[in-house]
């Protein structure tokens, strides 16, 4: 899966980024792995402290950089491990969803969700659910790639 | 001020003397009644018996007419008629489902924009024009005020008083002179519409409630809703035994008119059972050496 | 120059079998950046670990990537083994190709892909680490416990008899807090002034305890380790330091009308008083509301009586005394604060409450709560330990007992359950059994919820043993028919309404936070919960700690409790004060945020996000001392390195340190290569 090239009918696999936090959904899907539950392998986590840490910009420069969909995990309201973190970034993310809608942006692409420590078997089925719809959905082209690869952000990847 | 009015069937029948003190003491104290055009039964015991839908759209009929004919508030001075009203404007305005279908069901618009009031609630409002117009105080007449069931259940349409400890009905009723007694049976039951299939329930309840009143040293009985007037004067008869005196019971319509200075006659107190004539006398005699 | 090395661990089968681990090594030796990359069977035995320091060591690496297991298992590890290299351990990060790769995905072609991915990822970021100094934060050894209820008295005591100073501030004119009020306590019937007094005397006595009575505390500045406390101690108009406690001064006291809060408005007290005789200290205070030569002096006229300054042989009474503002510097703060009850009144100390209008309002005589009935059982109580009714002093034969009056009500605004009133309800039915033989106790009840050491065995014995006859159901009324109070309620379990003529009514009622404690919570920076009861870290795995660091709760304050959890809880606390205070200084986590002044417009938004308040601002000043410009600054002891400020910023001026925004876009880049 190293670049998105287009593919032939039926087998596009979509490349999907998660920006979770470290200590509810991070440890969530290490409880996962613990417990061997099997899932697609569509998707690679960012780890960060706190959701509240994710700024809508992440989003943009996953999608930018060739993601088809996006993931957004934190701790459930109230236990946010920074007690608030979580708040901030349900807030922003609900004014940056309005805007993608605005933008035309494909819903399904985006998946905001709350997983615990505890809940192995639910950012699996977070994680399944998200990349079928995003299958569903075809490569993500909703910009304008080609200007984007010859421009000078293109350099500074790597 | 003027104020929307839906009598109901009691008010026009055995319940005639509430009407009649209701819109006497209205023009005394400048209310003006305007009575709904058309309006037709609150559905009472059997509308809610039957079917839960039906209990809160016959009702609100009444309610749609109101609001088609412009008004914003609506007394009842029926307690029943009271109760199934307010508690269909609360189902409507709690329900946005049910209040989406209301106009079709009604078969007119409606918007459930009337709020329906007691005969207490309004009354409080006019304590200051009470209080400047009254005449006759009651001095130290002793009373009982007797809220029974329907003002204050649900405690959603308590009407604004506190539905485990009203004081409204005693609020006015010191504004007028009188003296509201402290007694226990204030709010119990007085059998309601058991009158006619279980009127022994009537008997046992309603007689518990006049000996609480007589010995907490009650001249007299007041209440608000032709129902637990009629279980209260049309049967105490029944339960009164050889050698007890009878305690009148008077809506506190017209015993606001006594104080007003509105003849006896024009409130309707001589349609009640239990005449009120010897406490009336008392009163004149109290009045003359007063002065 | 980066020179990064990669070792990537196969974890015996647990990697290896899915994953090709030397293919990963391989792809990540053409990473840019990177000078070694290995693999190895198990990279955190020994062995593993020195083959990293070696190549530390031969190829003065700049940064350090393991690809193994989760970093929740081994990232302190690692961090270790660099540091023992002589690496800065922050140049060290982890990729999680086992719980995140290996044990999730079957295939191995794409497990394969995914874990480079994960490896190019963690590179990326490692170049842009900056090498990060643990933080040092002095720790004053002094705690400083707010409330002299049991739960303080506790915890004053575990953290002094651990060789450190306590300062012990208690608001009322003694400690004791609710427990001095009990006549005995459960399961044991202990007296349980008893067992509380010699804990007060050691607590008086004891070397390293400050004990600072009808005080409370101003404010609070600092952060854990660090806290600067402002204590009002309340001009008591006596002097302390001369008085012996003889009493003669209360003796003389001319206004002994006054309701006395200790017997819950069951008798009066004087305007000079001390709350109860084993008060410690035994020191009287004035009720300056009740004074008649302070209410008269504040009227302007002619100072009134004084019969207490004539009365005092050693002339302690100083009506000139005012209060005392005192600054304590302290590392530790432990809350114990304790409760407050539910009224039976109209008037509750909350507009989401209200009270029971169908009980009368608590205008019915004869109807009281739980604690006054304590002080009638009490020996030392207004009735010298006898039950008697209040209104006419007569012994009641029948006492009805209502339980959860409040408590999972929603109707009154309370969902909670209160805890310790079936157990003192049950206490109570068998007090007065053994008070009043002939006595009759009738318990409503919803649930009887007895699950302490001994406390099942406990209510049954009020059942079996002392006669108490336990009703299911609630009572829907109750009113004052001549000499008897009618209790009107419903059996539930026979199925009937049920009216019980009853002497004295006792409600149970629910346990309150006290009032002012939503003050007193924001003073230190901690939070609070709906009806204003302490929030802990973590309902599960850190009950007695709160979000500030060095913060400590204790007791009732954060949820209805008896006295056995109550000091399990004041102990716990203290254990946490000796931890803290047994390191040399404050290690932090230096993965915090910190300011760029340059960039930084000031407008603070940062500030009013941070859930820990550790945002502050800092003047820049130019070489003549005048102010350039405020500027945020976030205090690197206090920050727990969330990030929620960056991501508010928006001048993108402050960063978290290890998770930058650069950081995180190479990161994406580097995934979607």
């Amino acid at each position: 899966m190293e670049t998105n090239t287009p593919q032939p009918a039926g087998t596009f696999e979509p490349r999907m980024v998660a920006f979770v936090c470290n200590w509810c959904t991070y440890t969530g899907a290490d409880l996962a792995g613990t417990s061997r539950l099997t899932m697609e392998p569509n998707v690679r986590i960012v780890r960060l402290p706190c959701t509240g840490r994710i700024d809508p910009l992440f989003i943009l420069k996953a999608l930018e950089r060739g993601a088809d969909g996006v993931i957004v995990s934190g701790c459930h309201p109230g236990d946010c491990h920074y007690t608030s973190g979580n708040y901030h970034a349900r807030r922003r993310f609900a004014v940056f969803h309005d805007l993608l809608q605005f933008l035309g942006f494909e819903e399904d692409r985006l998946t905001f969700s709350w997983v615990s420590a505890s809940e192995g078997m639910k950012w699996k089925d977070i994680v399944d659910d998200a990349v079928a719809r995003v299958r569903a959905l075809g490569p993500f082209r909703g910009y304008d790639r080609e200007a984007v690869a010859g421009s000078e952000l293109a350099g500074r990847a790597a | 001020m003027t104020i929307g009015y839906y009598p109901g069937c009691s008010l026009h029948g055995t319940g005639r003397e509430y009407d009649e003190s209701v819109r006497a003491v209205a023009g005394a104290l400048g209310l003006t009644l305007r009575e709904i055009d058309d309006w037709s039964c609150c559905g009472a015991t059997s509308a809610h018996s039957v079917n839960p839908l039906l209990a809160v759209v016959l009702p609100a009929r009444n309610l749609a007419l109101a609001e088609s004919a412009g008004m914003t508030d609506v007394l009842t001075p029926c307690a029943a008629c009271y109760n199934r009203l307010a508690r269909s404007e609360h189902a409507v305005a709690t329900n946005p489902e049910l209040a989406e279908k209301m106009p079709r069901l009604l078969g007119r618009p409606f918007s459930n924009s009337v709020h329906v009031r007691t005969v207490l609630d309004v009354l409080r409002e006019s304590l200051p024009v009470i209080k400047e117009k009254t005449v006759q105080p009651l001095k130290g007449m002793k009373v009982a005020c007797y809220y029974g069931c329907l003002l204050l259940r649900p405690a959603e349409i308590a009407g604004g008083d506190d539905p485990e400890s009203p004081t409204f009905m005693e609020e006015i009723v010191k504004a007028i002179g009188a003296e509201p007694v402290t007694w226990n049976l204030r709010m119990d039951c007085c059998g309601g519409s058991m009158s006619i299939p279980h009127a022994e329930s009537v008997v046992r309840l309603s007689r518990a409630i006049l000996e609480d009143a007589r010995s907490a040293g009650a001249e007299a009985l007041v209440v608000a809703c032709p129902m637990c007037h009629s279980n209260l004067d049309f049967r105490q008869q029944a339960y009164t035994n050889k050698g007890e005196t009878t305690l009148p019971v008077l809506y506190l319509t017209e015993l606001l008119g006594l104080a007003l200075g509105l003849n006896a006659e024009s409130l309707g107190l001589k349609r009640h059972f239990v005449s009120p004539a010897p406490m009336l006398e008392r009163m004149a005699v109290a009045a003359k050496e007063a002065v | 120059m980066a020179r990064i090395g990669v070792f990537v661990c196969h974890c015996g089968e647990n990697i290896g079998r899915t994953v090709d681990v030397p293919s990963v090594a391989r792809a990540a030796q053409g990473f840019p950046g990177v000078v070694v990359s290995k693999d190895n069977k198990y990279t955190c035995s020994e062995p593993g670990q020195a083959i990293i320091r070696e190549a530390i060591r031969e190829h003065m690496l700049t940064g350090v990537v393991i690809a193994a297991c989760s970093p929740h298992m081994h990232e302190r590890t690692f961090r270790r083994v660099c540091a023992s290299a002589g690496l800065n351990p922050f140049l060290c990060e982890i990729a999680n190709i086992r719980e995140h790769c290996s044990w999730i995905h079957e295939d191995r072609g794409e497990a394969t892909a995914k874990a480079i991915d994960l490896v190019r990822l963690a590179v990326e970021k490692v170049k842009r680490n900056i090498p990060l100094e643990t933080i040092s934060i002095p720790i004053e050894r002094k705690a400083l416990v707010i409330g002299g209820g049991i739960a303080g008295i506790q915890a004053a005591l575990d953290i002094a008899d651990g060789g450190r100073e306590v300062i012990l501030v208690e608001k009322e004119p003694s400690i004791g807090g609710h427990m001095s009020q009990l006549s005995e306590t459960f399961p044991t019937l202990d007296c349980s002034q008893c067992i509380l007094t010699p804990r007060m005397v050691e607590v008086a006595q004891h070397p390293r305890i400050r004990l600072m009575t009808y005080s409370e505390v101003e404010s609070v500045d600092g952060y854990v380790g660090n806290f600067d406390v402002t204590i009002r101690k309340k001009a008591r108009k006596v002097d302390a330091t001369i008085c012996t406690g003889c009493g003669a001064c209360m003796t003389a006291c001319v206004q002994r009308k006054v309701s006395n809060e200790f017997d819950e408005g069951l008798s009066k007290r004087t305007a000079i008083y001390t709350p109860f005789p084993q008060a410690v200290p035994n020191i009287p205070v004035i009720d300056q509301m009740k004074c008649l030569r302070i209410l008269s002096q504040k009227k302007g006229k002619q100072d009134a009586c004084g019969k207490c300054l004539d009365a005092c042989a050693i002339g302690a009474i100083r009506f000139d005394q005012e209060d005392e503002l005192v600054t304590e510097k302290v590392g530790a703060i432990v809350v114990a604060t304790g409760y407050s009850l539910y009224s039976i009144g109209k008037e509750q100390d909350s507009p989401d409450i209200s009270g029971y209008g169908e009980y009368g309002y608590g205008t019915i005589p004869d109807v009281i709560d739980g604690m006054q009935f304590e002080r009638l059982a009490s020996a030392s109580g207004p009735t010298a330990g006898k039950i008697l009714r209040p209104s006419d002093g007569k012994e009641p034969k029948r006492i009805v007992f209502l339980q959860c009056i409040g408590s999972r009500d929603r109707a009154k605004g309370i969902d909670y359950c209160s805890k310790i009133c079936c157990m003192y309800v049950a206490k109570h039915t068998m007090l007065y059994r053994h008070k009043v033989h002939d006595g009759q106790a009738t318990v409503f009840y919803m649930d009887v919820r007895a699950n302490g050491k001994g406390y099942d065995e406990f209510t049954r014995r009020a059942i079996e043993e002392d006669g108490a006859v336990y009703m299911r159901g609630r009572v829907s009324r109750m009113y004052r028919d001549g000499d008897v109070i009618k209790v009107v309620g419903f059996d539930t379990l026979a199925g009937e309404p049920v009216t019980i003529d009853a002497d004295m009514v006792v409600l149970a009622t629910a346990i309150r936070p006290r009032p002012g404690i939503k003050d007193l919570a924001q003073k230190l920076s901690i939070s609070y919960d709906k009806h204003g009861f302490l929030n802990e870290a973590h309902p599960k795995l850190r009950p007695v700690e709160t979000n500030t660091a060095g913060v400590f709760l204790a007791g009732a304050c954060q949820a209805p409790r008896d006295i056995p959890d109550t000091v399990a809880t004041a102990s716990s606390a203290a254990a946490k004060v000796l931890g803290l205070f047994s390191q040399e200084s404050l290690e932090r986590e230096p993965t915090v945020a910190r300011v760029d002044i340059s960039h930084c417009a000031g407008c603070f938004t940062c500030e009013r996000v941070c859930p820990y308040g550790a945002i502050g601002h800092r003047e820049i000043r130019d070489r003549q001392g005048r102010l350039i410009k405020t500027v945020a600054d976030v205090n690197p002891g206090v920050c727990q390195g969330c990030g929620t400020c960056q991501a508010t910023c928006p001048s993108k001026s402050v960063e978290l340190m290890g998770f930058t925004d650069e950081q995180i876009f190479a990161e994406v880049n580097a995934i979607l290569a």
